[in-house]
């Protein structure tokens, strides 16, 4: 394994003076609870002792002249991280939701799959947040897409001020869900008669009354789908940018030939363009989707917790440390996943099997 | 040649209307934000202010979440700085010194960035109260860190796999180590990228809610838990809510403003393909 050994004194004295100071540090941290202020140091003090203690590891390894090794060694803390935080965390969640587990005081009593039955058969809220979930995705997909290809298009005809007009329609991505939630949640003002505000107000202002409705409160599942309005207000500029960066990397060769022969910009768009854009929707449907399966903090702002708004999110949410129903909140978090998995895992083989050939 | 000029008209009005319609919820923001208090009406929400510019609204957001945009600040500059030199060190390896099966190692990393937090979030929260990091800032920055590290490692692996071995076999011939090539050719190289990986992450750990939300107790509450739990409040007016929504967003605005370029490739880097 070792092809060659090169022992140098000044490595090697570092290397057991960081060992030395790491061991120093566990021993330390483990006797001792650092505090500053109210903040908990002895975790973290533990945490970069070991490191310490791990970095003169490394040196040690530098020294055997293997470099595989010490690549895998120096990706090991991230590679224990990923392990302990998605995997093993995936599988302790599987197993609470396996689980009676409610109220504040871990119960593993063995359940089978009683709390994934119950969601399916017993649960109306959760079968209403699968409803809500599906018109959310697709509403949110679509008009992602549409308007994102619409913009793209637009900004392609190489028009002056293309730049002010991409800034302008990628700019609602930098603010969090809770900012968007919580504006959108005023500007969609149900309110009626004199109470009237928002966007509604707009409309009247503008003598577009007919116009105005009565946004989330509307019966479901229409209700629903306005609340894709502020995701869609948030994502489209990004997929915007996604088919622009698809647009623009088409020769422009095969455009002038296709001219040439006589075909009208629609032609060249419907003929040409749009079926090589057809990776870049893949793309972009995983990214929208996986985010759409994901959809919690948007609906907690916009929502305010009404359960005719209620996503799986926000129920894993309620009903975990509102309600302490740990069982059912994993059982939620785990149908998720397998959700989203079901949408990214072929994504990602496929990813890595086009990178392996290369 | 009339014809170009009309349809170019055409164009030009779809995209000023469509820009009116993204700018909206800022111009509200920003109208209601400076008016004062005594102008404030829901039902004059689109009138412009007659008494010239207030910042009453402003001064009271920015009273109900000064400890929270504090919080906010102290938990995301660290996480960022650690995110990018963690991201850079795994991307390097997993770019440059392959092995083998790091292709499906790297896949299995990337996985971690798609996952919805729910389905880890029982054992996460079990977790960090057993290493009592639980309620308070520090832990928030290494779970951001650790969940970060998919798509940190993704940004760097794929810029680094941009740079040619040429430069590092011409190193390596020099004598220098994979610690030394990293240390004095690939680092310094690696300015662009930790500009989009500082900016994706700060940006990201600002905006994020749930870890923030479940993780902190009300003291270190970050901005964003700070802000839904005032437009969850009964007893803040809808105006002052505004201004603290727009001075909420502002950093990440600014960001984004200002660095606008880096903010779009990390962007595009969370759409993989590099």
């Amino acid at each position: 394994m070792f092809r060659s050994f090169k022992l140098r004194p000044n490595q090697l004295i570092l290397a057991v003076v960081l060992m030395l100071a790491g061991a120093a540090g566990v021993y330390y941290f483990s006797n001792n609870d650092i505090k500053f202020g109210t903040t908990d140091l002895t975790s973290l003090g533990l945490l970069i002792s070991g490191l310490v203690f791990y970095i003169g590891i490394l040196v040690i390894i530098g020294m055997f002249e293997n470099e595989t090794v010490l690549s895998i060694s120096l990706l090991l803390p991230s590679i224990v991280a990923i392990a302990i935080f998605v995997y093993g965390f995936i599988g302790w969640s599987v197993r609470v939701s396996l689980s009676q587990w409610q109220g504040l005081r871990p119960d593993y009593t063995w359940a089978g799959l009683e709390q994934y039955y119950n969601l399916f058969h017993n649960d109306p809220r959760f079968l209403i947040d699968i409803r809500n979930t599906a018109v959310f995705t697709v509403g949110f997909i679509v008009g992602c897409l549409v308007i994102g290809l619409g913009l793209a298009i637009l900004l392609d005809q190489r028009l002056k001020g293309e730049a002010l007009f991409r800034g302008i329609f990628l700019f609602p991505m930098s603010i969090s869900f809770i900012a968007s939630g919580v504006v959108w949640a005023w500007l969609m003002n149900p309110a009626t008669g004199d109470r009237l505000t928002g966007l509604n107000l707009l409309f009247h202002i503008m003598h577009l009354d007919p116009l105005i409705n009565l946004w989330f409160t509307n019966p479901q599942p229409w209700g629903m789908a306005f609340t894709v309005i502020p995701a869609v207000w948030q994502l489209s500029g990004f997929t915007m940018a996604l088919y622009l960066g698809g647009i623009r990397s088409i020769s422009d060769d095969l455009r002038e030939a296709a001219r040439v022969d006589g075909a009208t910009e629609f032609q060249i768009y419907r003929y040409i363009i749009l079926p090589m854009l057809q990776p870049v929707t893949l793309s972009a449907v995983i990214i929208l989707g996986h985010m759409s399966l994901k959809i919690f903090d948007l609906i907690v702002a916009l929502g305010k917790q009404d359960i005719r708004l209620d996503v799986p999110g926000v129920y894993m949410w309620t009903t975990t440390f509102q309600a302490d129903n740990y069982a059912q909140g994993a059982a939620i978090g785990v149908l998720m996943l397998v959700s989203v998995a079901i949408l990214v895992v072929p994504y990602l083989v496929q990813n890595m099997r086009t990178e392996t050939e290369i | 040649m009339n014809r170009r000029i009309a349809k170019n008209t055409l164009f030009y009005l779809i995209l000023i209307a469509a820009a009116i319609v993204f700018l909206l919820p800022v111009y509200l923001m920003v109208l209601t934000g400076f008016k004062p208090f005594n102008e404030v009406d829901l039902k004059t929400m689109w009138s412009l202010p007659t008494t010239g510019l207030h910042l009453d609204n402003f001064v009271a957001g920015f009273q109900q979440l000064a400890p929270n945009l504090a919080n906010s600040l102290m938990m995301v500059i660290p996480e960022a700085l650690l995110s990018a030199l963690l991201g850079s060190i795994n991307g390097y390896l997993l770019s440059k010194w392959k092995f083998r099966g790091s292709n499906l190692l790297f896949t299995l990393i990337l996985f971690g960035m798609f996952i919805p937090y729910q389905s880890i979030l029982i054992p996460l929260v079990k977790f960090m109260q057993f290493l009592k990091l639980y309620g308070d800032l520090p832990g928030l920055v290494l779970v951001h860190m650790i969940y970060g590290i998919p798509i940190t490692t993704l940004i760097f692996r794929n810029y680094y796999a941009g740079i040619g071995t040429e430069i590092l076999e011409a190193g390596r011939i020099d004598g220098a180590s994979l610690v030394g090539l990293y240390r004095y050719i690939m680092f310094p190289l690696s300015a662009p990228s930790f500009a989009v990986v500082i900016i994706w992450q700060f940006t990201q750990a600002w905006n994020e809610f749930l870890f923030a939300a479940v993780l902190t107790n009300q003291s270190h509450w970050p901005v964003t838990v700070a802000l839904n739990n005032l437009a969850y409040s009964q007893l803040v007016r809808w105006n002052v809510l505004m201004a603290a929504t727009l001075l909420a967003a502002l950093p990440t605005l600014l960001v984004y403003l200002f660095l606008g370029r880096y903010f779009l490739r990390g962007l595009m880097a969370g759409a993989l393909k590099g």
